[in-house]
């Protein structure tokens, strides 16, 4: 699982980009002035400790809690005090941490609502066959109800969730947290196809650098709601500080 | 079936409650006050249709209906939009105490003299009148429009929330409003689609419920209102079917109560001990369950 693309951000024409952006909780600051760029068809990656402000960057980008400061720029538009589900249909979708999957509805209602934005028939059939693909366990399950899968079928349900929205970005919040470490290979396995296949561009989260660092062409680490360090995935994984701090060295 | 007829109407009365519990954790109060406005509604279309319709009539008494349920539902969407909606970030307790203020608003409001004033005054026929014998029992047939009426919406309601798109966007806001938007949905969209269903069934009730009252007048709403919040309680709050047991099942006693000589004053005091009885005993109501979920 290496990176096969150009790693640079510098050349390729970025599909988002963050500019400066500082968060609060209530008097508590989470970001100070974060900046990343996403190049379109990479995987970037957001590493850092608990509480480093990895999810309230991406809760930030897709509208879910007000930046006070900085901008970010999607496709070349500024979305930055849009509302969440205008930002969704610009096919910029975010699997929330947690999950969040709709635990009351079924496996097949939680497909449906990813599409909520869609009126297509046809292609909604052709994205669900590809998820039965994709997840054959999740096509055993179509009728349970969400909320009686296991954690990894549920954070798979929430990626296929998310694909249904036709994401040109997607944007995943810890995808391994939780789950059993053979559903953890297969779900990273299906997010770097998801990203060569389809050509989504990925923006990940995840405490797991190691993993993350595995699949992804760039990387940032955060700590304290501060960007200390960036660089492409390769040279991450072999800089001593992050080796030491990240990778359990 | 007077015990079942009132059921009904305390069960559609329960759904709005409930629905909207469902989507924004709070007890609308001012539910009630949209149940006695559908009443009034009635009360005013009536002469107006009755220039064109007959009445009274079927079709006269469901044109009238319509009307009223697409006041209430306006009503009911403008109520959240003006006073719940700013305060959605609010502890919930600041939208509790604000639904009450909205309620008492209506009812004062609407006992001045310049709008309804307060006496009580007598509600139009709409449907013709009878009485069925079934063996022993005598059916009026004003409580069979009800059932009937009642069933009707039930399963139109049930079709709405589990068949359609926009009912299974209910249901996931009602579970995690920012997962929902993460969808696409409008949140706000949701909403207010919630209060124009609640309080367009609301707006049928207090019409069944006119129908067999002696007479309407602004605060008819807060009895019925109270006993279908207690009703929804009973059944698990935000348990749509749950809201459509409990109705009937305090209609029943309440019914039931009234006709043992000795208990009937205590109706209303049955109402509120049954509610004691599931606050202390079964929080989570009759099917209300607490929700388990694997992590």
């Amino acid at each position: 699982m290496t990176a096969s693309h150009q790693p640079s951000t510098i050349n390729h024409h970025p599909l988002l980009t963050v500019r400066e952006l500082h968060v609060s909780y209530g008097a508590i600051k989470a970001l100070h002035g974060v900046s990343l760029q996403v190049p379109e068809k990479s995987i970037v990656t957001l590493i850092g400790a608990n509480g480093a402000g990895k999810s309230t960057t991406l809760r930030a980008i897709s509208g879910l809690i007000k930046a006070q400061s900085g901008a970010v720029i999607y496709d070349g538009v500024e979305i930055t005090h849009q509302r969440p589900h205008r930002i969704v249909s610009r096919h910029l979708c975010h699997v929330p941490e947690g999950r969040m999957v709709f635990a009351n509805l079924t496996v097949a209602e939680n497909l449906h609502m990813g599409a909520y934005l869609r009126n297509d028939k046809a292609g909604i059939a052709e994205d669900i066959d590809y998820i039965y693909g994709i997840f054959p366990r999740l096509k055993e399950r179509l009728a349970q109800q969400a909320g009686t899968l296991s954690g990894g079928e549920q954070q798979m349900l929430a990626i296929s969730r998310a694909l249904m929205g036709r994401p040109r970005c997607l944007m995943l919040d810890e995808p391994s947290l939780g789950i059993a470490p053979m559903l953890v290979r297969a779900i990273f396995d299906q997010i770097v196809a998801i990203n060569r296949e389809r050509g989504i561009t990925v923006l990940l989260v995840e405490q797991n650098a190691n993993l993350a660092l595995a699949i992804s062409d760039y990387g940032y680490v955060l700590e304290t709601g501060r960007v200390i360090l960036e660089d492409t995935a390769a040279a991450l994984r072999e800089n001593p500080q992050v080796r030491e701090a990240y990778l359990g060295e | 079936m007077n015990g079942l007829a009132l059921g009904s109407i305390y069960a559609l009365i329960a759904l709005g409650y409930t629905m909207v519990y469902g989507v924004l954790r709070f007890i609308n109060f001012a539910h009630s006050d949209v149940l006695m406005l559908g009443a009034f509604s009635a009360y005013y279309l009536a002469p107006a249709v009755a220039q064109v319709l007959p009445l009274p009539s079927l079709a006269g008494a469901l044109v009238v209906t319509l009307f009223a349920c697409v006041l209430c539902a306006g009503l009911g969407v403008l109520i959240e939009f003006l006073a719940y909606r700013p305060l959605r970030s609010r502890p919930r307790l600041t939208v509790l105490i604000t639904a009450i203020g909205v309620s008492l608003f209506i009812e004062f409001t609407c006992q001045h003299r310049a709008v309804f004033g307060a006496d009580t005054k007598a509600f139009p026929k709409l449907l013709p009148e009878s009485d069925f014998r079934l063996g022993d029992l005598i059916i009026g047939s004003n409580d069979l429009v009800v059932l009937v009426t009642t069933v009707l919406l039930l399963t139109g309601l049930w079709f709405v929330v589990q068949r359609t798109k926009i009912g299974t966007a209910m249901r996931a806001v009602s579970f995690n409003q920012q997962a929902a938007a993460l969808m696409g949905i409008d949140i706000n969209r949701i909403i207010s689609f919630t209060f124009a269903l609640g309080s367009a069934l609301a707006a049928v009730a207090g019409i069944l419920y006119a129908l067999k009252a002696p007479g309407i007048d602004p605060l008819m709403g807060v009895q019925p209102g109270l006993r279908a919040f207690i009703a929804a309680v009973l059944g698990g709050i935000g348990n749509l079917p749950g809201a459509a047991l409990g109705g009937l099942v305090i209609g029943l006693l309440e019914t039931f109560a009234g006709g043992i000589s000795g208990l009937s004053n205590y109706r209303d005091g049955i109402a509120f001990a049954i509610l004691i009885l599931i606050l202390l005993f079964k929080p989570a109501g009759l099917l209300g369950k607490a929700t388990v979920e694997k992590v």
